[in-house]
């Protein structure tokens, strides 16, 4: 059963993991994902869920106490932004190639320096290559559905990889709106109980992990890790399938927005894309064949399928909100283009930085971009490939 | 197919490993050929062992196997070679011979 | 009127002082109606007394814009001694109104205003609150004001949805649900425009 409540990202997250009463959380408060550890503790206090709530040092320990209980066989959830997922760096690592299927929730917010609080995609961005399933959100709405459908993604059998569900600091984690949330029972049948086949405390069988990799043996458990990664798409598109049939709501590997006919379109992620769609919205109604695609999931990332959606589009414009000073475009934008590559007819591709440190990124400025790519599609010179948006000067 | 630890070895396709490297039996490590670091080879003369065990505690390797209180023999696949229980050996049971086989 | 019936909300407040509380109040009373909402503040190093902004939007579809709120409807002032610092009216739809807390009436207070052309709205929500809870709690009224000056939510609806919210909220002290109930009531009534 599907019911109405208003609640802000963050509480939606926390409610989901109420819902899903995991094994164990272990969290270190940072802004502004600090909310979800300080409601779950809360439900802790409250006795409404069974979770064993780990405080700890630093976001360090928080990964490592996740590896330590998903590998002992439970299920284990955090939450982290920013620095605090800069500080989990070694460990994320050591969580994706142990094969631990551990579910983060994190709040998007730019990484220091200069030291701010806001949002941007560095943070995920940074850590794009650790062997982490990322899962983006545009609103609290995403955010809850992406995280009810993290653990039968990560946890089956042909995945067995940790899973990030991402979501904008603060615009879509501070801000209240409505949600549409399926009732707890529901949900537990559909997230169901986590039985991996091997765990630290089988009695009957336990096992070793973590074990030093000589070089006879690392590479073939990196291609391990990447075949998960293959197989992860097919993965989540059963559990999107699964999802909608409880819920009613659709989710792919992204979302097209007026594409059937764009011939320009924007290609970004998360909360800026509600955005975006509004400028679509008034550039259809002057007759503009606009349109854009929202990635939802850029690990494992879906190239292939974004050539397919692409290819009739004349001018696109790839939005990235994180840098990755290549000098040549963020991380989004190399990735999209490198997916356009091989098809016959390619659009003629421009990259944005763009919303860093939470600038705030309105309809008009992308109405702007808009009438860039309207000049480049109808033969117009290409330009500058890279460059910011938004900022002075 | 995905093969137990012990059969996996720098031939096994990464299709047949565990995930991760995850081991699922335990002493694994009794089937690794540690004898094969050996330089010098420690040889007991079973005429002069008089079964004191005093050498069993100072091998490094635990390869000097007992059973029902009697050495029976060194255990060749995980020596390796340091020569310790010959310098403890009270009666000069255990010598040092060069090379790695016995 | 934006699309889908879209209004917008922007609250100018100090850290401190509720105004990212009414905002979300507000929102909470649009969603009880039936709307769709969005309450959100704009996070910055705010502490306590500094000046703050929050916003809403409430509209009839889903509004997938998420950035903050240039071109508000209407504006809600919850200290009107921010009018010497911030410039409240800045992009203030020209059709909606400002609503200030304040004893003074609109004439008196629209001098402070930088030229503002529209609608004033005033409240003495800080009187009202110590009215009717002893306290300076001016959430309730301005909340009310701002109801009634937008037309965003029916009246007789949004009055028993507020006495629904205040008793759960107050679950443990009943006697306060009265009190709030007799400070929207009043702020309705007492709000002036000119």
């Amino acid at each position: 059963m599907n019911y109405n409540e208003r609640l802000s990202g963050n509480e939606a997250i926390a409610f989901a993991m109420k819902q899903i009463d995991p094994d164990v959380m272990a969290a270190f408060p940072i802004t502004p994902s600090t909310e979800i550890p300080q409601y779950f503790a809360q439900y802790v206090a409250n006795g409404e869920v069974n979770t064993e709530f780990v405080p700890v040092e630093s976001e360090h320990s928080s990964m490592s106490a996740c590896i330590g209980a998903q590998a002992a066989g439970g299920r284990a959830v955090t939450a982290t932004s920013s620095a605090g997922l800069a500080l989990m760096y070694e460990m994320m690592y050591v969580a994706a190639s142990s094969r631990l299927p551990i579910t983060l929730a994190c709040v998007n917010r730019a990484l220091t320096g200069p030291i701010n609080i806001n949002n941007d995609h560095s943070d995920s961005m940074g850590i794009r290559d650790a062997g982490w399933i990322q899962i983006y959100a545009e609103n609290n709405q995403e955010a809850y559905d992406n995280f009810l459908q993290a653990m039968p993604i990560g946890e089956d059998p042909s995945v067995r990889l940790p899973v990030m569900i991402c979501q904008d600091g603060f615009i879509t984690s501070h801000a209240l709106e409505n949600i549409v949330l399926l009732d707890t029972d529901s949900v537990k049948a559909f997230v169901g109980e986590y039985h991996p086949e091997h765990y630290l405390l089988k009695q009957e069988n336990p096992l070793a992990i973590g074990p030093y990799d000589l070089g006879c043996h690392y590479m073939e458990h990196k291609v391990q890790q990447a075949e998960a990664m293959k197989n992860a798409k097919k993965r989540i598109l059963e559990v999107a399938e699964a999802f909608e049939k409880v819920t009613g709501r659709r989710y792919g590997l992204f979302e097209e927005y007026c594409m059937e006919d764009a011939q320009v379109a924007l290609v970004l992620i998360g909360s800026s894309a509600g955005t975006a769609k509004a400028a679509v919205d008034t550039l259809r109604k002057q007759g503009v064949k606009a349109g854009l695609i929202k990635i939802r999931v850029f690990r494992p990332f879906p190239a292939q399928e974004l050539a397919q959606a692409l290819q009739h589009v004349k001018a696109l414009a790839i939005m990235d909100k994180a840098e990755s000073f290549s000098a040549n475009g963020g991380p989004l934008f190399s990735e999209v283009r490198g997916a356009l590559y091989d098809l016959e007819h390619r659009p003629r591709t421009v990259g944005y930085v763009y919303g860093l440190g939470g600038r705030d990124i309105t309809p008009e400025h992308f109405q702007g971009v808009f009438a860039r790519l309207e000049a480049i599609a109808s033969g117009g010179e290409l330009g500058p490939v890279y460059t910011h948006l938004g900022q002075r000067g | 197919m995905i093969r137990p630890a012990k059969e996996i070895d720098e031939f096994t396709p990464w299709q047949e490993m565990t995930l991760g490297g995850e081991i699922y039996e335990p002493a694994t490590s009794r089937h690794v050929n540690t004898g094969a670091w050996r330089t010098d080879t420690p040889v007991l003369d079973a005429e002069k062992c008089r079964n004191c065990l005093l050498c069993v505690p100072y091998c490094p390797d635990s390869s000097l196997p007992v059973k029902e209180g009697k050495l029976t023999g060194i255990d060749y696949l995980h020596c390796k070679g340091c020569g310790i229980c010959a310098e403890v050996c009270p009666f000069g049971a255990i010598t040092v011979k060069e090379g790695g086989q016995p | 009127m934006k699309d889908n019936g879209l209004v917008e909300f922007r609250w100018h407040g100090r850290g401190g002082q509720g105004a990212k509380t009414a905002c979300l109040l507000l929102a909470d009373a649009a969603f009880s109606s039936g709307k769709f909402v969005q309450g959100f503040p704009e996070y910055g190093p705010e502490r306590m007394g500094a000046p703050i902004t929050a916003y809403n939007r409430i509209s009839d579809v889903r509004c997938s814009i998420h950035c903050n709120i240039d071109n508000p409807d209407y504006v809600v002032v919850v200290d009107e001694t921010l009018l010497d610092t911030v410039d409240v009216t800045r992009g203030l739809s020209p059709q909606g109104a400002v609503i200030i807390n304040t004893p003074k009436t609109p004439g008196q207070i629209r001098e402070k205003l930088r030229g503002w052309q529209g609608t004033v709205c005033t409240i003495d929500a800080r009187r009202i609150s110590e009215e009717t809870l002893g306290k300076n709690f001016p959430n309730t009224p301005m909340l009310s004001a701002a109801v009634k000056v937008s037309g965003v939510l029916e009246e007789k609806k949004f009055k028993e949805d507020m006495e629904e919210s205040f008793h759960h909220k107050f679950a443990a002290k009943p006697q306060v649900v009265a009190g709030n109930m007799a400070a929207l009531v009043k702020a309705w009534e007492e709000v002036q425009a000119g």
